[in-house]
C-alpha cells in the first residue's frame, strides 16, 4: 500500500527523523484561517497523490507573496493532478501539504527495502540524490553504495559507517545520520514497510540533515497487524474500479485496451493479457478471481468487467483444478441472468469437468462462444471486439 | 525417478484440521500420498480423516517417520509453522499459505539458511510426482506419469503447461510450484539442478514471470550447466510497470523485472522460449521429438 507524504512525515516526526515545519490541509479545511495564521513567510506548497512527477505537473509551488498562499491552496485542492506517472485520468487532490522554504547545500539519496535478491533489508544510499536515482543506477553504478542487514545481527554501527563515509559527511553530520538510520530501520521494521526512501535527504545552510520528501510503501500482507497504518488507505487514489474489486476480493487492474480479461490465478491472468496481444488486440484490464475460482467470484468479476465501458469483448480463462469448470459455467450464467449483456464473451474451460462446463454454456446465448484452446479463444475475443 | 518427492515421501499436514488443509488432505490420500499425521496446536488427541492429530510437530515425530510437511496455516500463522517444521529438522517444508508477511519471510529466510531444510514456496501449489505422491493443492487428475520436470511460480498456469505435457503424451516426471512471493524457499535454480541430474527427467519446462531477476539468473544457470532441452515461457509481457499483478512477487519496480529483459537473457542463453502459453507443450514435443 502506498501512502501520501504527509502521512509518511508523520511516521518520520514519530521516530524523530528531522523533517521541515510544516502544515496539512485538507478539503473541508478552514483554508482561508490557517493560511492568515502562517503567511508571513514563504511556503512550499505540495499536492498529495499516490504518484511521483508533481514537480513538473504543478503539484508542487513556491508561495512567497503572502497574498497569494490561500488562492493557491484553495486552488490546488480543487485540482486533479496529471503527472506522468497518473496517466492521463490523473488523480484528485485532497490533501496539500506546506512546507517552510529551506536552503539546499547537497541532495543525498537515502532508501531502506526489502532486496528479494539477498532476501535481506537492503539499505541504499547515493550522494547522487535528488535526480533520477535509476539513471544514477544504470549510468554510474559506482555511486549507488548498498548494505545489506542481517535479521540476526540488524543495523550494526560500521554500516552506518559505511554509509556515512560514502556520503562523505562531516563528524556532526555522521552522528545525524546515525540517528536518522537506526530510526529508519526502525521505523521499517515495526511498520512492516516494503520500502522507505529519502529522494532527497539534504543538508541544509547550516549543515543539517533532513529528509525532503518522503515515501513509504506498507507490504499489504502485514496491514492485520496495524490498525492505525489501515486508515491511511486512500480509495480516491486508486481507480474506482480497482477500489470496488479489492472489496470484492478481486485482484483488477485496469488497462487501456477493449477485451474484458477474467482469469483465474495471477499467472495465468498475465499470460491470458499476453495472448490477447500477441494476437494483435488489447487487453482491457488484468483480472484474477483467485486460483480457486469460485462461482460467486466469477460472478462478480463479470459485473465489474462488463461495467467498464471500453470493454467490447470478454474472454474468460478458467483452468478449473479443485473447482470443477461446471460449476464454473453455473457461475457465469447465474451473473448472466442479472444483468444485461450486449458484450460477446469467449469462455475457455480447461481442467476439472471442462466438458461438461462447455455443454451448459453451449445454445445458452448468443453472446456465449465458448472455445476449446488459448489460441482460438484469443483470437474469437479478438475478431469479435472489432465488430463491435 | 522423481525429485525430492516419491510413493515412499511420508507427510505430516501443518493445519489439518482447517476447511483448507482438511480438504486438500483428503485429496492427497485419495492420490496415494502417504498422509502420515497432522498439527494442529490445541487439537492433540483427536483424529482427523483418520488421520492422528498433534500438538506440535515433535509429538508427532515420536509416533512417526516425516519425511516433508505440508503448511495451511493461516498467513498470521504461518511463518511460525515454516520455523516450527525447520526446528523440527523436517527435510521437506511445502507452504501453500498466501499473505505471509514479507519481513517475516525474511526472519524465515535466515534461519532456513541456518538448516539442512528445503522451503517449497509460500504462496504456491505445491509439488506433485504424478502417480506417488501429490503435496499441495494442484489438481491430481491432470497429470500423467512421464520425462518433462516443471518448475514455475504460478499455479493455475502451471496446470495449462501439465495440461499440454499430458495431452502430448510426455507426462511430468515432478512439477514444483516455487511460489508467487517476493521471498521464497526452492528457486528455479535448484530445481533445473536437481532436474538435470534425475535420471528420468527428459525436458525441462520452465514458467516464470515478471519481477526480480531469477529468470535472468537461471539463465546463465541453464547454459552452463543444463544439458536437458528447456522451455521457458515468461507472463507479463504487457504489464504495466509499478502495478502489482496479483502476486506479491509480480512486480516491475525501478525498470527491473520486464518480460521482455527475462526472454532477453535466456535468448542470450539459448534457451528456446515461447511467446504464448499455448505453445509450450507443442515446443517441448519438438524437442523431445514425441
Amino acid at each position: 500500500m502506498n501512502i501520501h507524504e504527509y502521512q509518511a512525515k508523520a511516521l518520520f516526526a514519530e521516530n524523530e527523523i528531522p523533517i521541515l515545519p510544516s502544515h496539512v490541509i485538507k478539503q473541508g479545511d478552514d483554508a482561508q484561517s490557517i493560511c492568515e495564521s502562517i503567511k508571513d513567510q514563504p511556503w512550499i506548497v505540495k499536492a498529495q497523490v499516490h504518484a511521483g512527477g508533481r514537480g513538473k505537473a504543478g503539484g508542487v509551488v513556491i508561495v512567497r507573496d503572502a497574498e497569494q498562499l490561500e488562492p493557491t491552496v484553495t486552488s490546488m485542492l480543487e485540482k486533479t493532478l496529471v503527472t506522468k506517472q497518473t496517466g492521463e485520468h490523473g488523480l484528485p487532490v485532497n490533501t496539500v501539504l506546506l512546507e517552510e522554504l529551506t536552503s539546499i547545500e547537497r541532495e543525498i539519496y537515502l532508501a531502506m527495502l526489502v532486496d528479494r535478491g539477498s532476501k535481506k533489508i537492503a539499505i541504499i544510499a547515493s550522494a547522487e540524490g535528488g535526480m533520477d536515482i535509476e539513471q544514477v543506477a544504470e549510468q554510474a553504478p559506482e555511486k549507488i553504495f548498498t548494505h545489506l542487514i542481517h535479521p540476526a545481527a540488524g543495523l550494526q554501527a560500521n554500516q552506518i559507517r559505511g554509509v556515512a563515509y560514502a556520503l562523505h559527511l562531516d563528524k556532526p553530520q555522521i552522528k545525524q545520520l546515525a540517528n536518522i538510520l537506526q530510526s529508519l530501520f526502525k521505523l521499517f521494521t515495526d511498520n512492516d514497510c516494503s520500502l522507505v526512501e529519502i529522494n532527497p535527504l539534504i543538508v541544509n545552510a547550516e549543515g543539517n540533515l533532513i529528509a525532503l520528501d518522503a515515501k513509504i510503501n506498507i507490504d499489504d500482507n502485514a496491514l492485520y497487524r496495524h490498525q492505525k497504518l489501515q486508515e491511511f488507505y486512500d480509495a480516491s487514489q486508486q481507480n474506482q474500479a480497482e477500489a470496488t474489486a479489492k472489496q470484492l476480493g478481486l485482484n483488477y487492474i485496469k488497462l487501456d485496451g477493449n477485451i474484458g480479461c477474467i482469469v483465474n490465478g495471477a499467472g495465468l491472468a498475465m499470460a491470458t493479457m499476453d495472448l490477447v496481444k500477441h494476437h494483435g488486440g488489447e487487453p482491457a484490464n488484468f483480472l484474477d478471481v483467485g486460483g480457486g475460482a469460485t462461482q460467486g467470484k466469477v460472478a462478480e468479476a463479470f459485473k465489474l468487467v462488463s461495467s467498464d465501458e471500453s470493454v467490447q469483448s470478454i474472454f474468460v480463462n478458467i483452468f478449473g483444478g479443485i473447482v470443477r469448470c461446471d460449476l464454473i459455467a453455473q457461475g457465469v450464467l447465474d451473473a448472466l441472468n442479472e444483468i444485461t449483456l450486449n458484450t460477446p464473451v469467449v469462455i475457455l474451460l480447461q481442467g476439472t469437468n471442462a466438458a461438461e462446463g462447455k455443454k451448459l454454456l453451449e445454445n445458452k446465448s448468443p453472446n456465449i462462444i465458448p472455445v476449446d484452446n488459448l489460441t482460438n479463444g484469443a483470437q474469437q475475443a479478438i475478431a469479435l471486439a472489432v465488430e463491435a | 525417478m522423481s525429485i525430492l518427492i516419491n510413493k515412499s515421501t511420508k507427510v505430516l499436514c501443518q493445519g489439518l484440521t482447517g476447511a483448507q488443509g482438511s480438504f486438500h488432505t483428503e485429496q492427497a490420500v485419495d492420490y496415494g500420498t502417504q498422509m502420515v499425521a497432522g498439527v494442529t496446536p490445541g487439537k492433540g488427541g483427536s483424529r482427523q480423516l483418520n488421520l492422528p492429530v498433534y500438538d506440535t510437530i515433535s509429538q508427532a515425530q515420536i509416533d512417526h517417520q516425516i519425511d516433508a510437511t505440508v503448511i495451511y496455516v493461516p498467513a498470521a500463522f504461518a511463518a511460525d509453522a515454516i520455523l516450527e517444521a525447520i526446528y523440527a529438522e523436517i527435510k521437506l517444508i511445502v507452504c501453500i499459505t498466501e499473505g505471509i508477511a514479507v519481513l517475516d519471510m525474511v526472519k524465515v529466510n535466515a534461519v532456513l539458511n541456518d538448516s539442512g531444510s528445503i522451503l517449497i514456496g509460500p504462496n504456491c501449489p505445491g509439488i506433485i510426482t504424478p502417480g506417488e505422491c501429490k503435496i499441495g493443492i494442484m489438481p491430481g487428475d491432470i497429470h500423467r506419469p512421464g520425462k518433462v520436470g516443471i518448475v514455475s511460480r504460478s499455479g493455475t498456469l502451471t496446470y495449462v503447461a501439465v495440461n499440454q505435457t499430458t495431452q502430448y503424451g510426455m507426462g511430468q516426471s515432478t512439477c514444483v510450484g516455487i511460489g508467487g512471493d517476493p521471498i521464497h524457499g526452492l528457486d528455479f535454480i535448484d530445481c533445473l539442478q536437481m532436474f538435470e541430474e534425475d535420471k528420468d527427467t527428459d525436458g525441462i519446462i520452465m514458467v516464470g514471470e515478471i519481477g526480480g531477476t531469477a529468470e535472468e539468473q537461471a539463465a546463465e544457470y541453464i547454459q552452463q550447466k543444463v544439458s536437458k532441452p528447456v522451455v521457458a515461457y515468461i507472463a507479463g509481457v504487457t504489464a504495466p510497470p509499478g502495478k502489482r499483478m496479483g502476486h506479491a512477487g509480480a512486480i516491475i519496480s525501478g525498470g527491473k523485472g520486464t518480460a521482455e529483459q527475462k526472454y532477453q537473457a535466456l535468448d542470450r542463453a539459448d534457451v528456446v522460449t515461447v511467446r504464448t502459453p499455448a505453445e509450450i507443450g507443442d515446443q517441448m514435443s519438438r524437442l523431445l521429438k514425441v
